[in-house]
C-alpha cells in the first residue's frame, strides 16, 4: 500500500462514514452538516487523484452553494430542530436490503473488472490550465449548452418559487 | 495507485445514496441522497479519466458539467419542494400519494381534497410576515 493509497483509503472511510450518517441521522440539520464532511472528503480524494481543479470546484459549489441551499430548504419548510423520530420510512429494511445488494453487486463487478489495474498519478493532470484548455477547445459546445441549461433552471426556479407570477387561477389572489 | 480504491468508494457511496432515496421520508433528505449518488458518479469519472490518461480530459470536464447540472437540479428540486410545502404543509414523501396508483383505496389519500387551492400560499405568506 503506497502513501497515496493510505490517504485515499482514509478519506474514503471518512466520506463513506459521513455518508452513512447523512442517511441515518435523526436530526435534519445534522444530515446537511454530515453532507459537508462527506463532500469535503470527496474533494480531498479528487486532490489525491491529481484533479485539483475539480476538487476546488467541488468545494465551491457543493460545500459552498448546494449545502447552503439545502439548509435554506430545511429552514423554509419549518423542519423540526432537534431529533425527529419520523424521518425514516416504513420500508427501511427493504431499502437496506436493496442498498446492500447494490453495494455487493457493484463492488464485486468493480473488483473483478479492475482489481489489478494501476493508474499513474502525475502532477498537473487536472490543473486549471489543462482543464481550461480542454473546456474551451474541445468541449466548448457542451459548455455553452450547459450555460443555457443553467439559465433555464434559474428562470424555472424563480417562476416556481414566486407566488405573485403564478397561473391565471392564482393571479386573482396575489397582490 | 490501484483503480479499485476509487471505484469501490464510489460504489459504496452510490449504495448509501440508494438507501437514502428509498428509506427517507423527508423530501430534502431524499435530495441529499441524490447528491450522494451524483458524487459517486463524479468520483468514478475522475478516477477513470486519470486511469485512461485522457488527453482531452473528458472525464474531468464531464465531472464539472455534472456538478453544474447537480446545482441546477438542486435549485429546481428545492423550488418544487417548497411549492409542495406551501400547498400541502408537508414534504413527507410517504404522505404525498395523490399520484399513487394501485392502492385500490382512494380514501387512502389522507390529504384534504382542495389542498392545492391557491389560498394556502397566501395564508402562509401572511403567517410568515
Amino acid at each position: 500500500m503506497t502513501g497515496q493509497e493510505i490517504v485515499f483509503a482514509l478519506l474514503g472511510a471518512v466520506a463513506v462514514g459521513s455518508g452513512i450518517m447523512v442517511v441515518t441521522t435523526r436530526q435534519l440539520v445534522h444530515a446537511a452538516l454530515w453532507l459537508v464532511l462527506s463532500f469535503g472528503a470527496l474533494a480531498g480524494m479528487y486532490l489525491v487523484l491529481t484533479a485539483e481543479f475539480v476538487a476546488w470546484v467541488q468545494v465551491l459549489i457543493y460545500v459552498g452553494a448546494i449545502v447552503v441551499l439545502l439548509l435554506f430548504g430545511i429552514m423554509l419548510t419549518r423542519a423540526p430542530i432537534g431529533t425527529a423520530p419520523d424521518l425514516d420510512s416504513g420500508n427501511r429494511w427493504i431499502a437496506a436490503a436493496v442498498a446492500v445488494a447494490t453495494a455487493a453487486l457493484l463492488v464485486t463487478v468493480v473488483v473483478m473488472g479492475f482489481g489489478d489495474a494501476k493508474m499513474p498519478l502525475e502532477a498537473g493532470g487536472g490543473s486549471a490550465e489543462a482543464l481550461g484548455s480542454a473546456v474551451f477547445r474541445t468541449w466548448v459546445l457542451p459548455f455553452e449548452v450547459l450555460s443555457v441549461l443553467l439559465l433555464s433552471a434559474l428562470v424555472g426556479a424563480i417562476v416556481l418559487s414566486r407566488t405573485d407570477i403564478g397561473g391565471a387561477r392564482s393571479r386573482g389572489k396575489g397582490d | 495507485m490501484h483503480l479499485a480504491y476509487p471505484a469501490v468508494v464510489a460504489a459504496l457511496l452510490f449504495s448509501i445514496g440508494v438507501y437514502g432515496v428509498l428509506a427517507r421520508r423527508n423530501a430534502i433528505l431524499v435530495l441529499m441522497s441524490v447528491e450522494l449518488m451524483l458524487n459517486a458518479v463524479n468520483l468514478n469519472l475522475v478516477a477513470f479519466d486519470v486511469w485512461f490518461r485522457d488527453r482531452l480530459h473528458g472525464g474531468q470536464v464531464l465531472t464539472l458539467f455534472t456538478i453544474v447540472i447537480a446545482a441546477a437540479e438542486i435549485g429546481l428540486g428545492l423550488a418544487i419542494v417548497l411549492l409542495v410545502y406551501r400547498n400541502r404543509r408537508t414534504i413527507d414523501v410517504d404522505r404525498l400519494r395523490t399520484l399513487a396508483e394501485g392502492t385500490g383505496d382512494p380514501e387512502r389519500t389522507d390529504e384534504p381534497g382542495p389542498a392545492d387551492e391557491p389560498g394556502d400560499a397566501g395564508d402562509l405568506e401572511e403567517a410568515a410576515r
